[in-house]
């Protein structure tokens, strides 16, 4: 069965066409990597995908219904994302902007509580749960609002039905917290969630990925596994740069090489 | 600074009961506070229906519906500016920003120069209030308006027309004074500079009926506010009516000050500094910010019109005056604490 399905989607919220002609499916806890060069129109399906704007013509149906004529609530029960910058400016503290994730449920504190040290844990920042977010530095900030949309969908158990757009989520990580936040995206993925997430490190997005999705000016120009998908030829034409595609010494995935 | 939510959150409930007990204590002082000092224990034997004399009198007629009205106005203006401070998540916007007290001051000169102020309007207000109110709601609508599109309503276009508005309506303002006989000139200065010495039972009435139904609406929307502080877009991604929270805020904030200023003439501060401050205090949830900013702005200007009653007795300030005058000391006193808040504007 699809969580998400994309038929001949076209988007233009600005007058101008975004998105081309797409079309896609994802499953339940599948991980679906966006690369493309900037401009490409990844964080333009992702805002798609968030409901920021609406297509303007082919359909969005999001576990077997159209995306608009979901309820508001419900639907931020199992859709959340992350954007590429945060505007938060008030001096919130890091418990309370990941508490402001569990808004749709009416879970009640305790047990949101209870949610919320399980994804501080799961984002390296339960150490910072009664810092000021405002006091924090970039890095820091983003985990937190990570470990906030991460909040909205997680369950222990049981995330399937659930869809997870991160854009972005690792330009202000450095390398251990970009692993766990790799480590983190399995965990959840393995129990059902589906994940659409932009990452300009390839190979970054080659691990975590079971599929890429390669935009390039608003069209799907490839799409499948990570070893079909990254070939010195899409490097070359899409990026216009040389790169050596070699198999990874883990063995599970290709490594990219720029020359 | 390290705060855990629990404490953070107690800490809010202790504000708030200090604030709910130091409220009537105000009022109390302030309803002896005059050009003719009234003992509190004389104060409280009046309101629980004694009769002490001519104490009586000044504290049931002149008195209480001043002081019900500072208390009740202070109470809007507060509450109205943490509103819009979280809708336009910026800690220094104020409810003057979307264009209500510049659209009501035009409306008040329009009146004032038409002669409208030597006639009576509806219960108890004149004219010229009236006039302040739909000139104050007017600009609102404008600025709404000019900040609406099919996309929806953006609030930086919002500000931005807020602020041309405000130009725009003060600009007239100043031809239409430019124009005007020095006596016109003089009521149109004194109005602006507002009061709450026109305070009277109808006046009161009317105000308990518009600000209470403000007062009541406002804190309904404390979690969407909340979420907005985020972002509007991350307030829709958590399953929030965007759209419908702005023009719900929207309007009941133009209702409000509209309303305070059509009744007491333009008292600035208040509804900027009361929830800066208490925000400080206690940190950004509207829950409990809500409601302190609107005791706190209560309490606020209660007092500032007992001191402007008694600093240069028998001459009344008007109360604008100390209300800055009192805020404005305390006001930098925290911010010079910021790091340690870590407040961003």
């Amino acid at each position: 069965m699809t969580l998400l399905q994309l038929q001949s989607v076209d988007a233009a919220p600005w007058g101008d066409p975004v998105l081309t002609d797409i079309s896609l499916g994802l499953a339940p806890g599948e991980v679906m990597g966006l690369i493309g060069t900037n401009g490409a129109g990844k964080s333009s399906l992702l805002r798609l995908l968030a409901g920021d704007f609406a297509a303007t013509s082919g359909s969005v149906l999001f576990a077997g219904r159209a995306l608009e004529s979901w309820p508001r609530q419900q639907l931020a029960q199992q859709r959340a994302f992350l954007p590429q910058l945060s505007l938060l400016n008030f001096p919130y503290t890091v418990e309370e902007v990941v508490l402001l994730g569990r808004t749709p449920h009416s879970t009640g504190l305790r047990a949101d509580q209870d949610i919320v040290r399980q994804v501080l844990r799961a984002t390296d920042t339960l150490s910072l749960r009664n810092r000021l977010y405002t006091q924090l530095s970039g890095g820091e900030r983003q985990r937190v609002q990570l470990a906030r949309v991460l909040a909205q969908l997680w369950h222990p158990d049981d995330m399937r039905g659930t869809l997870l757009l991160l854009d972005e989520p690792t330009a202000a990580l450095d390398l251990a917290h970009q692993q766990q936040l790799a480590a983190t995206i399995a965990g959840i993925a393995a129990r059902g969630c589906a994940v659409i997430l932009v990452v300009h490190d390839v190979n970054l997005a080659a691990s975590v990925s079971h599929r890429l999705l390669v935009l390039d000016r608003g069209q799907a120009v490839a799409s499948g596994s990570p070893d079909t998908v990254l070939t010195p030829a899409l490097f070359r034409e899409l990026f216009h740069a040389e790169v050596l595609v070699q198999p990874h010494p883990n063995g599970r995935q290709p490594l990219v090489i720029g020359l | 600074m390290i705060t855990n939510v629990i404490d953070r959150r107690r800490r809010a409930q202790r504000l708030l009961l200090l604030l709910v007990v130091t409220l009537p204590l105000a009022m109390l002082l302030a309803l002896g506070t005059g050009a003719v000092h009234i003992a509190p224990a004389d104060t409280l034997a009046v309101l629980l229906g004694g009769d002490r004399g001519q104490a009586t009198l000044i504290v049931q007629q002149i008195r209480l519906p001043r002081v019900l009205l500072a208390g009740i106005i202070g109470a809007t203006l507060a509450m109205s500016g943490a509103a819009m401070q979280g809708l336009f998540r910026n800690p220094l916007a104020d409810p003057s920003l979307i264009g209500v007290t510049a659209g009501a001051s035009l409306g008040a000169s329009v009146l004032i120069v038409a002669g409208g102020s030597s006639l009576s309007g509806l219960a108890g207000l004149s004219l010229v209030s009236l006039g302040a109110f739909a000139g104050g709601v007017l600009a609102v609508l404008l600025v709404y308006r000019l900040a609406s599109s099919e996309n929806g309503t953006s609030v930086a276009t919002m500000l931005l027309a807020g602020i041309a508005i405000t130009a725009l309506a003060g600009a007239a303002g100043s031809l239409l004074e430019f124009f005007t006989d020095n006596e016109r000139l003089r009521q149109i200065s004194l109005w602006k500079m507002g009061g709450l010495d026109g305070a009277n039972l109808p006046r009161l009435l009317l105000a308990s009926v518009v600000a209470g139904a403000v007062l009541l609406a406002l804190p309904r929307y404390a979690l969407p506010l909340n979420t907005l502080l985020l972002g509007e877009s991350e307030a829709r991604h958590l399953g929030i009516p965007v759209n419908r929270t702005k023009l719900a805020l929207i309007g009941w904030v133009a209702v409000g000050v509209g309303t305070s200023v059509a009744l007491v003439g333009t008292i600035a501060f208040v509804g900027l500094v009361v929830p800066h401050i208490v925000r400080l205090l206690i940190g950004p949830d509207h829950r409990t910010l809500l409601p302190a900013s609107a005791l706190a702005g209560a309490i606020l200007l209660v007092c500032a019109d007992a001191l402007s009653r008694i600093v240069l007795a028998p001459t009344e300030l008007p109360v604008g005056i100390i209300t800055a005058l009192i805020g404005v000391p305390f006001f930098i006193s925290l911010l010079r604490q910021r790091d340690q808040y870590g407040m961003q504007t």
